[in-house]
């Protein structure tokens, strides 16, 4: 069984030796990244989308156009992109250029989002968060698949038979859809046959079973083929379980009470934290501890992509190095030896 | 008591959630999201097998008891002339991100519950599960009784309706905790300790004690003494 690996930035400033990083630096700290994650072996470096203080992911193809030409083989895509208020012709513009200039390693996860900056940034309503991501979905999966394209709706101008160039290959970049946990998500993934993305950030990860089930079942329903289903989460990896998790809580504290400020929920405890590592959504921990639960994750979800994402408001350059290394050289390994064993077992 | 009908209208993560929840305990249940039946069934058949997907006229028209679990910023919408004395159970709140910025749905003086009890002015309305995310309500069903059993706090203005609000809640897997009113359902909303909490009844009723002496209970009781 084949199984991806991969890491997700949102393109968190960090600290080194206790200092904040700059903007600028942090940027070009995801290009040196993505370099090491293609020494050691990670199948895919992917950037999110974010429109605020602590993250410098608001243009994902430029920063990945440059990871492109400072690596050979690793993947590139986004960790989400923001369907909904981006216009999908200039993204189709954007990814098709991308994947050009890598020679054909540009992916993408298209999602609602889960932060909002982008809709009063770029003048949308919130309101119309559905409306918005099903009317441009329609329109980016039919110029990926189909040329020339006529298209007409509420969200943008008109089309009528348009080429767009530089031409993506014939059926388009792999392109998933990122879900929170919204069952309508799930079945829309599966109407357009497109690959599932679960972005699992709370909880027990087995409760997302119901919906790679439902995800399946759709598919078949709407007589899709089947699609590879993945699982996005939040963590970090350094030599022991105890160091792993005292270094997380570090920056994970300051930042969940941030979040929690801005929701209307009041921050977890120490001890929630530690239930969160025991058996919830965070990849907290020893090579061996992680592998382990990815390793589960592929049983409970079916699933045969798995991305972690590793950085976090503050956290060490050197911890998000770590983090990395790890993730190829050791976990990697144990999870497809693990995989490869129990395929010739049964 | 099983023999109640519960319709839930939303077919989301929380409106899916319960419905296994309610199944679980006995009760019929009735399901619609916000368009036909048939959009639905796939995934009600899947996450909450044993609930019938249908429109939310008939959830309305044929339930005895109703939760709303759809968007806040979409109450308006709910059928209310069928809902006409209804116990309706409250399980919303006002999340800017899915509603939009709605200076109506932010206003400390007055619960999002009391909106919607005005909005369908001949129903019941009991505020409860609003509080616990829904991940915490899928995970945390207990046996009455169990030591640790998590608690949800729920709020109204009929001793009768929150006893069998409280009823529900029990056979569900929680505690009830009776909070207050149904203007006081505030300490249930965000923005409040209580909002998130994933906490036994002898912690719910602490908070609720605290509520008036945290920075928002102070934000909430300065708006309503100049309103009054």
């Amino acid at each position: 069984m084949s199984f991806e690996l991969g890491l997700n930035s949102f393109g968190d400033v960090p600290t080194d030796n206790g200092r904040v990083v700059s903007d600028a630096e942090t940027v070009r700290l995801l290009i040196e990244e993505a370099q090491l994650a293609e020494r050691v072996g990670i199948d895919v470096f992917s950037i999110g989308e974010h429109y605020r203080e602590g993250f410098v992911d608001s243009a994902g193809a430029v920063l990945l156009a440059g990871i492109a030409s400072a690596t050979k083989t690793i993947k590139l895509g986004t960790a989400v992109t923001v369907l909904s208020t981006n216009d999908p012709v200039r993204l189709y513009n954007e990814f098709s250029t991308l994947d050009a200039i890598s020679n054909g390693r540009a992916q993408m996860v298209l999602g609602r989002a889960s932060q909002t900056q982008s809709f009063p940034l770029f003048g949308y309503d919130l309101a119309d968060y559905e409306e918005l991501f099903e009317e441009k979905l329609e329109l980016f999966m039919k110029l990926q698949r189909e040329s020339p394209v006529t298209w007409s709706g509420t969200v943008r101008a008109p089309l009528v038979e348009q080429t767009l160039h530089p031409r993506m290959q014939p059926g388009g970049i792999p392109t998933w859809i990122g879900v929170g946990g919204s069952p309508n998500s799930v079945i829309r993934a599966a109407r357009y046959g497109l690959p599932l993305m679960l972005a699992i950030i709370g909880g027990q990860p087995e409760r997302f079973a119901g919906h790679v089930d439902l995800y399946l079942r759709a598919l078949e329903q709407f007589g899709m083929p089947v699609q590879p289903v993945g699982q996005h989460a939040l963590g970090l990896v350094a030599e022991t379980d105890d160091e792993a998790a005292d270094l997380w809580w570090e920056s994970w504290k300051p930042m969940v009470e941030m979040m929690g400020k801005e929701r209307g929920f009041y921050p977890p405890t120490r001890e929630r934290y530690d239930l969160e590592l025991a058996s919830g959504a965070l990849f907290v921990g020893s090579p061996e501890t992680v592998a382990q639960k990815i390793v589960r994750m592929t049983k409970e979800l079916h699933i045969s992509r798995f991305d972690l994402k590793y950085d976090l408001i503050g956290l060490p350059v050197s911890a998000r190095a770590r983090t990395i290394e790890l993730l190829g050289t050791e976990v990697a390994p144990r999870v497809r030896e693990i995989l490869a064993k129990e395929s010739t077992d049964a | 008591m099983p023999d109640l009908t519960i319709g839930i209208l939303g077919a989301g993560k929380v409106g899916t959630v319960l419905s296994r929840l309610l199944v679980a305990a006995g009760y019929r249940v009735l399901i619609s999201g916000s368009g036909p039946a048939s959009k639905i069934a796939l995934t009600i058949e899947v996450l909450a097998p044993g609930a019938v997907a249908t429109t939310s006229d008939v959830v309305a028209r044929d339930s005895d008891v109703v939760i709303l679990a759809l968007p806040l910023g979409k109450y308006r919408s709910i059928p209310r002339e069928l809902l006409e004395s209804k116990l309706v159970l409250d399980a919303m709140n006002y999340w800017w991100e899915i509603d939009g910025h709605r200076a109506d749905l932010n206003d400390p003086r007055v619960s999002t519950s009391e909106l919607v009890q005005e909005f369908l002015g001949a129903s019941r309305v009991v505020k409860a599960y609003n509080h616990m995310g829904y991940h915490d309500l899928d995970e945390g069903p207990q046996p009455t009784g169990t030591p640790g059993r998590k608690a949800i706090g729920i709020a109204g203005d009929d001793p009768s309706d929150l006893a069998t609000v409280a009823e529900i809640v029990d056979a569900t897997g929680f505690d009830p905790v009776v909070v207050g009113t149904l203007h006081d359902s505030i300490s249930l909303e965000p923005g409040s300790e209580l909002f998130g909490a994933n906490v036994g009844a002898e912690a719910v009723r602490a908070a609720v004690e605290r509520f008036p002496a945290t920075e928002r209970g102070l934000e909430v009781a300065s708006a309503r003494d100049v309103a009054a």
